[in-house]
């Protein structure tokens, strides 16, 4: 479309899982669609927290599945796909692909190479058949305060990008504006490529002023490779970009005997930025704690343009407010972060994975509190599922068999521990589970001896979303409860949804988080009201929280209060009012509009 | 009846593999190690036999330095009965050839009597292919290489070995030697009872000296150097671009 004639609002929009970082592709479209790119959150976070880095073809196989009923047919054929490569069945990632070729990213040499057999299977699965969404799906109101996109404003930003970072064909606008899980459509109408901290700094600061909404959106739209990363190698700190690609620089420290602070299952494609904006956790949370804690700086670009220089890469700094962790989590609606300084701890050379199976969920607490204890120092993973998410996974997902023999436990518990003597912390395991299996905690259990055998016990954890979106619809809970209470919630849920559907509980109980999955043949209305408000009212009486990794994005923007209490909310108003006065960051995301 | 079976010690097959800066030899410090992949498949037979009745005993050895313990282990830990362990710790320059691991196996299987030694085909490590021929050689047994399927009777084994034409199926008087094909079986995993158990099983540690076999190798390994790497390619935007390249840089058209 030319530029003259395009007239209609902006607004941004964000996309796939990274929400926000800095080869952020500005999506700037009409507004007036209910849409968001909510969905994604949902499946962001599942990538992020549930799936490892040990398998990245489970988690191909795993985002693959998660668009399975999108595309006509059930035409994906490859099984274990890479996670670019899923994205064929999508259109975001064939905009992806298709914006690419100028402005290649440094990082993410897969991408290129296999684009071919990913366009030509985006091709084949190009017709959408849309899920009946509505029910889940929010609907929001155009911000009538919002300007509208006019062919200055494209002139404007063609003089900052040049010709290649502003995108207004319709073809590449419009596969962006589906969602991963196709839950969200909107329409939007120009897509901006900036490459450098002072090109976001221009488009902030000049969308400020003709108060333009913008959303950035990070992950898989890779056209900043980023720079190559900064090392600190005597105290292990990485500086970089904010588009830098997670497994690339996971296999950047590697190299230099050290690993990233989390790990995720959307690595392949996920950008540091968008993981700090939406306060990613993932696998190695148990063991390196949140981003809170890794992050030393970051570079902020404002909404009004000014550049925010925390990029310091200090352990310990005491001086006034730490203003960094306003950007952590804060899911793009404070600022756009831009360059980051990461603490990332040594590579230990010695894995040991153990597969255990315990009797009942109180046994699983107290072997959690013996492994604290016990393996201390070397615990890296602390993982349940129930019986339900294991015979799931046995029948759903290929090449996958059940370990220890098939006797009815009812829970399993994966632990893992990452050490620096491979002897010194077998033994160690070893001793533990002999004396947890004689004090019954541990009913059966096997322990890997080798990394193939350790790749499928997390191989069985990980793959339990892939299969779970087998059976049909799935309605997935992301929530933090005291470890106690737990599994409560999943028991009360199956007597709530009967012979509705089916509950599966696991998750990562190290860090008191349940992924609550209600398995059903198909998205129903009937369905969701035996689910919601329960579920949050629930967990706000156990004092929990609604999202524990996943981000509350549009989905859960008015479900905040269930986690926070209203004065803490009003106080959330006041810092976004005071950061982005003219609310053009991330609209309708993160916060109830009824307080901004 | 007695199995015995051969294991060896090797870096992880999902390991990547390094060379060392001096060039000397692969990097296995701090690299996991884990048992051979197809020893592991020849020790699941050996117990499967053992547990259809068709054996007695099974016994696990090794030839190598004092950490290949653990490789026993976890044999035992599988299921064998009891272990044998050459202690041996050869200089990178001078690795063990299979033909002085095959005297040694010879030297074992005299000493033990087994009515069947089974092997992995080869060690993925240096993917030499010949320890079992060998020891079959050196014991003038039958041998029965890249097993896909192995029946054992009170005289007799009858293997199966998939052949390019097909299934070959041979049949061999005990004592004999088998080495084992990936698709023999699926090998179990170590249970915590059975590492428990694994605890109080017997290790013999034994020297090739003890055994009487000559170790001395006439080869030296010179140097390991890494294979090179492969150029970037280019993505061409066109057909003619392609035939263009073809004809006038790759001078194959």
């Amino acid at each position: 479309m030319p530029a003259g004639q395009c007239t209609k609002p902006v607004r941004l929009f964000s996309l796939l899982h990274g929400s926000l970082s800095l080869p952020p592709s500005f999506h700037l479209h009409e507004g007036q669609r209910r849409r968001a790119a909510r969905a994604l959150s949902s499946l962001r976070g599942r990538a992020n927290s549930e799936t490892s880095g040990m398998a990245r073809r489970a988690a191909a196989g795993l985002l693959r599945r998660h668009l399975g009923p999108l595309a006509a047919g059930e035409t994906l054929q490859a099984r274990g796909m890479y996670p670019t490569q899923y994205g064929a069945a999508n259109h975001a990632f064939s905009r992806f692909y298709s914006i690419q070729g100028p402005q290649r990213p440094l990082y993410g040499f897969r991408t290129n190479v296999e684009t071919d057999d990913t366009q030509q299977s985006a091709h084949m699965n190009f017709e959408v058949q849309k899920r009946s969404f509505s029910c889940a799906a929010a609907h929001v109101q155009r911000n009538p305060a919002y300007s509208v996109l006019n062919s200055d404003d494209v002139s404007y930003f063609k003089s900052i990008l040049g010709e290649s970072g502003v995108v207004q064909d319709e073809d590449r606008v419009a596969v962006s504006n589906v969602d991963w899980m196709g839950k969200y459509k909107g329409s939007s109408q120009l897509l901006l490529l900036p490459k450098s901290t002072a090109e976001v700094s221009k488009i902030l600061s000049y969308c400020n002023s003709r108060r333009l909404a913008v959303v950035p959106q990070g992950g898989n739209t890779g056209l900043v490779g980023g720079s190559v990363p900064v090392y600190d190698e005597v105290n292990g700190i990485l500086t970089c970009e904010a588009g830098c690609v997670l497994e690339n620089l996971s296999s950047f420290v590697e190299n230099k005997g050290f690993i990233m602070p989390l790990d995720l299952g959307a690595k392949g494609s996920c950008h540091i930025g968008g993981n700090i904006s939406t306060n990613a956790g993932g696998l190695r949370f148990i063991r390196y704690g949140s981003l809170h804690g890794s992050v030393l700086g970051l570079e902020v670009v404002l909404s009004d343009g000014t550049v925010l220089d925390m990029l310091t890469t200090l352990r310990k700094d005491n001086t006034g407010y730490d203003l960094k962790h306003l950007f952590i989590g804060s899911e793009g609606s404070l600022g756009i972060v831009t360059k980051v300084a990461i603490l990332t701890p040594a590579k230990l050379p010695s894995t040991n994975v153990a597969f255990l199976s315990c009797n009942d969920y109180i046994s699983c607490q107290k072997l959690l509190l013996a492994a604290r204890r016990c393996l201390g120092e070397i615990l890296s993973a602390f993982e349940f599922m129930d019986r339900h998410c294991i015979n799931l996974a046995m029948k759903y997902l290929e090449g996958v068999h059940n370990p220890l023999p098939a006797s009815p436990y009812n829970f399993y518990v994966l632990i893992e521990t990452t050490g620096s003597d491979e002897s010194y912390d077998k033994a160690k395991l070893e001793a533990f589970l002999l004396r947890s299996m004689e004090d019954g905690l541990v009913a059966d259990g096997v322990i890997a001896q080798d990394i193939s055998q350790a790749s499928n016990f997390w191989r069985i954890r990980e793959g339990i979303s892939e299969a779970s979106v087998k059976v049909g619809a799935v309605y997935k809970y992301d929530l933090s409860i005291p470890v106690e209470k737990l599994y409560d919630i999943v028991e009360e849920m199956r007597n709530r949804v009967g012979d509705m559907g089916q509950v599966l509980g696991y998750g990562h109980l190290g860090d008191g988080n349940l992924h609550l999955n209600i398995l059903s043949t198909k998205y129903s209305d009937k369905m969701l009201a035996q689910i919601e408000p329960f579920v949050y009212e629930w967990t706000s009486k156990q004092r929990g929280s609604i999202s524990a990794e996943h981000g509350l994005g549009l989905m859960k923007a008015e479900k905040i209060h269930y986690s926070k209490s209203s004065e803490a909310v009003q106080l959330m108003a006041s810092i976004k009012k005071l950061l982005d006065p003219n609310s053009i960051l991330n609209p309708y995301k993160v916060l109830p509009q009824s307080v901004l | 009846m007695k199995i015995l079976v051969a294991v060896k010690r090797v870096v992880d097959y999902a390991v990547k593999v390094r060379v060392r800066p001096d060039r000397t030899g692969v990097e296995t410090a701090s690299v996991k190690m884990s048992m051979n992949p197809f020893c592991e498949i020849a020790v699941e037979e050996a117990l499967r036999l053992r547990e259809a009745g068709a054996a007695s005993e099974v016994v696990a050895a090794t030839v190598g330095p004092a950490q290949s313990a653990d490789t026993l282990r976890t044999a035992l830990a599988m299921g064998a009965d009891r272990a044998v362990h050459v202690l041996h710790d050869p200089k990178p320059s001078h690795p063990l050839l299979p033909l002085t691991v095959a005297k040694i196996l010879r030297a074992l299987a005299l000493q033990e009597n087994p009515g069947l030694v089974i092997l992995g085909k080869q060690a993925i490590d240096d993917d030499c292919n010949q320890t079992g021929q060998m020891l079959a050689g050196l014991l003038n047994w039958p041998q029965g290489t890249f097993a896909s399927k192995v029946i054992l009777d009170k005289e007799k084994a009858t293997v199966e070995r998939e052949v390019d034409g097909g299934i070959e199926t041979i049949c061999l008087d005990l004592p004999a030697v088998i080495t084992t094909d990936l698709r023999l079986n699926q090998p179990r995993y170590a249970t915590l009872p059975n590492i428990m158990k694994a605890k109080s099983k017997v290790i013999k540690k034994v020297t090739p000296e003890d055994l009487n076999v000559d170790i001395r190798s006439d080869m030296e390994v010179v140097e390991v150097t890494e294979p090179s790497k492969r150029k970037a390619g280019v993505i061409l935007s066109s057909v003619d671009e392609l035939i263009d390249k073809l004809r006038n840089e790759a001078r194959v058209l």
